[in-house]
């Protein structure tokens, strides 16, 4: 066999050799101890890998792609920024967790009709071995509330009450009623009776009733809670209850295929009037079974969710200046 | 007008050098591997791999905006996919063949020596395109099956069939290189006629028999020469010349084959279902093209047959029957069919230049991107992966295609005259018909 023979041989299985084995090289050296996480539309598998382990203290090194449409990646309950997950491109983050638990990561985006289903989570399992904390019930727990029970509204005003209007009543108003406790534990509707039945409040007219019920609704929130569960409704529920939470978003005609039912209409005073913010809460935190609501419980704090629940009174009840 | 460019002791010394062959293969080779590679192991994000970017937007835009008008066949020369084929098959990458051939070796069935298989695979492809044309893995699947294809075929039959039976690119290549300004012609017929060992088709220590299956002495048209440079190194008689010529020398010698008329019909008929899939703004069909499949799928799928293989052969056949009644010639039908479809070969290129013109354009800076990023992986080697989308000339886009698709035309009318009086036929239905799918395709572009 000729020398040229032999070198084009040899410049061929080497080139071939180069071609095929470098680049899987180079990736695999570069993916050690590197987490890479890819997107799809929850139809689709979602996250994938859905569940990381890490230690706490030990920073978790993700990239972060998508396979198919722009998604975002965030992890529930915690502080840290959603970054956007681009079709094609590499998204880079570092963890770091100072406790141990289960996190939930998921997508913040409306990347499809099951979007809310796309979730993983992260076993962050290490650090110190101090007692584990007291976590105590949800509220909707406690009170031994059946979530799924219809709770309609046994009264409900002829007009929109106002908050504002209701402020000129407050000082004829006991203390009690606007209490935290109070607040969270009874609906509208309940508080309105309550208060009709309040002898120091008998002169007033029943949409004055109503206003204060507004009042006592309004004076539970605080303008950056409420701001803060605008926003939140717009990214994560809006999608199906509708910017306007009369239940008619995008997805809406979606969840009546799936489930047989529109997404509730929180415009609707005989049902919102009738359930109370730990009603709300309940609802939030473990979702509808079969219902398509997603449960919220591993992404949103406490806090968040009352503000959410604060929000959506505001479909009832206008708010008027503080 | 012909100018031989092998007088050049320069080009021609190029031409025969297999180290400079071997060396653009090797490049194209390796190109080729990698696009399998990162079909298969990349990011299933058509636009930001390298085997969608790469295959369907950079190398079908050289294909179809450069190497087929002006080259012709000169993709064909530098092919990847039959050259693993052929290294088992000759048992040399290099080496001029020393010894019989070493595998089967049986020649192709008679039946079967034409492009009707051809038509046929690219039909499929066609069919399937828009999940090829956006999948990485079903790029890199099709890719390894020509791959592998190539390799079979060339261990159990001679020199390149694959190539010329089977390749769904390598049909319409054919159709469109007659078009093309640039020829591989013997200098002398005599001189082949008189040379006693045809070393140019039977082989020699010099070089191989035309992997082609060509008698080089008989070249009329580029159709079937993959301009591979054999012929040129084995002649001993230095009778091989390449030669530029006008643009469409070869239509003059119309084609009496019906399966090159249906080779034009399909690639007619492609164009303009490609440009009503892939760039028109119907959404259903669009979904419909890429639910592989569904009943969605296989109604577009018989209407896209019924199109290239049913309305536009029919439309034309009475086109031809009308000027054949008009100019009261006794010319068979069959025979004016035949000849006149190939005033739709100038037409159909300029309908997948016009065509690609868009596409190509509207997503050649994905080149860039995946450039630097083949794989997706988040790579930046070039420092382009970043480069975000943008068309490139949208404003010179539709004066563009208005002018390629009306050259076209212009080209097509003029080929259907000269073939109308060398057949008797009066062509002008035909010019009809050419402006109607002309429109149509305007229509569908703009």
């Amino acid at each position: 066999m000729k020398r040229s023979e032999i070198l084009s041989r040899l410049l061929v299985i080497a080139g071939v050799l180069i071609v095929l084995s470098v680049p899987l090289a180079v990736h695999f050296y570069n993916g050690q101890n590197i987490v890479e996480i890819h997107g799809r539309v929850a139809e689709s598998g979602g996250w994938s890998p859905s569940s990381i382990e890490a230690k706490v203290g030990v920073p978790l090194h993700l990239r972060l792609t998508s396979d198919d449409v722009m998604h975002s990646f965030a992890i529930g309950q915690s502080d840290m920024a959603p970054v956007d997950v681009a079709p094609g491109k590499m998204t880079e983050l570092t963890l770091t967790f100072d406790k141990p638990g289960t996190y939930t990561y998921y997508c913040t985006r409306w990347c499809g009709p099951n979007h809310w289903r796309m979730r993983g989570t992260i076993e962050v399992s290490g650090g110190s071995s101090d007692a584990p904390q007291l976590v105590s019930p949800p509220l909707y727990m406690t009170l031994n509330l059946n979530i799924d029970a219809p709770h309609p509204a046994p009264v409900t005003p002829a007009d929109r009450p106002s908050a504002l209007r209701g402020a000129a009543f407050a000082a004829m108003l006991s203390s009690n009623y606007l209490m935290p406790d109070y607040y969270r534990t009874h609906s509208p509707a309940q508080a309105y009776l309550d208060l009709r039945a309040d002898s120091a409040l008998s002169s007033l007219s029943d949409p004055n009733v109503w206003d204060l019920v507004a009042y006592i609704w309004q004076s539970n929130t605080t303008p950056d809670g409420l701001a803060k569960g605008q926003r939140l409704f717009a990214q994560n529920c809006a999608a199906c209850h509708g910017e306007s939470g009369e239940g008619n978003g995008v997805f809406a005609a979606g969840v009546k295929a799936q489930t047989g039912k529109l997404p509730v209409n929180f415009a609707d005073p005989a049902s919102m009037l009738g359930a109370s913010p730990a009603l709300l809460q309940g609802k939030i935190l473990r979702g509808g079974m079969g219902t398509g609501m997603p449960y919220w419980g591993p992404i949103f704090s406490d806090e968040t969710i009352w503000g959410i629940i604060g929000y959506l009174y505001t479909f009832q009840f206008d708010e008027g200046q503080r | 007008m012909r100018s031989e460019l092998t007088r050049l002791p320069f080009v021609k010394s190029l031409l025969k050098n297999r180290w400079l062959q071997l060396l653009v293969l090797f490049v194209m080779l390796a190109g080729f591997l990698f696009a399998i590679l990162s079909g298969f192991a990349g990011t299933p994000v058509g636009n930001h791999n390298f085997s969608i970017v790469f295959v369907w937007i950079a190398w079908w835009a050289i294909l179809i905006l450069v190497a087929v008008p002006f080259f012709g066949r000169g993709w064909c020369a530098v092919c990847p996919i039959p050259m693993p084929g052929e290294w088992i098959q000759r048992g040399a990458i290099l080496e001029p063949p020393s010894r019989k051939p070493r595998w089967l070796n049986l020649r192709w069935p008679n039946k079967l020596r034409n492009i009707w298989l051809q038509n046929l695979t690219f039909t499929l492809v066609a069919l399937f395109s828009s999940v090829i044309l956006t999948t990485p893995k079903v790029t890199a699947i099709v890719l390894s099956a020509m791959l592998f294809l190539a390799v079979g075929m060339s261990i159990v039959f001679e020199r390149r069939t694959f190539c010329r039976y089977l390749c769904p690119v390598g049909g319409f290549i054919g159709l469109y290189a007659q078009a093309a300004p640039i020829e591989l012609r013997v200098k002398d017929k005599q001189a082949c006629a008189a040379c006693k060992d045809k070393p140019c088709y039977n082989g020699s220590q010099v070089g191989y028999g035309c992997p082609w299956d060509i008698f080089p002495g008989g070249l009329t048209k580029n159709t079937y020469c993959g301009l591979c440079m054999e012929c040129l190194r084995t002649c001993p008689y230095d009778n091989i010349a390449i030669n530029t010529r006008p643009f469409a020398a070869d239509l003059a010698k119309p084609s009496r084959k019906m399966d090159e008329a249906f080779k034009a019909f399909i690639m007619l008929g492609a164009a303009m279902v490609y440009a009503g899939v892939l760039l028109g703004p119907w959404g259903a069909l669009k979904s419909a093209a890429y639910s592989v499949g569904t009943v969605a799928w296989f109604g577009y799928g018989m209407a896209f047959l019924a199109f290239i293989f049913g309305l536009l052969p029919a439309l034309f056949w009475l086109a031809v029957k009308l000027g054949q009644e008009l100019s009261k010639s006794d010319v068979p039908a069959r025979h004016g069919f035949t000849t006149f479809a190939t005033a739709l070969v100038p037409l159909g290129l300029m309908f997948w230049v016009a065509f690609s013109l868009s596409f190509v354009l509207t997503n050649a800076s994905y080149i860039l991107v995946a450039l630097s990023d083949p794989f997706g992986w988040g790579w930046n080697l070039f420092g382009t992966a970043a480069v975000t989308w943008q068309p490139y000339l949208t404003t010179a886009l539709v004066p563009l295609q208005t002018l390629v698709l009306i050259g076209g035309l212009l080209w097509s009318v003029r080929t259907a005259q000269k073939i109308g009086t060398e057949v008797k036929i009066l062509p002008v239905p035909i010019v009809v018909f050419s402006t109607l799918v002309t429109l149509a395709m305007l229509g569908l572009l703009l």
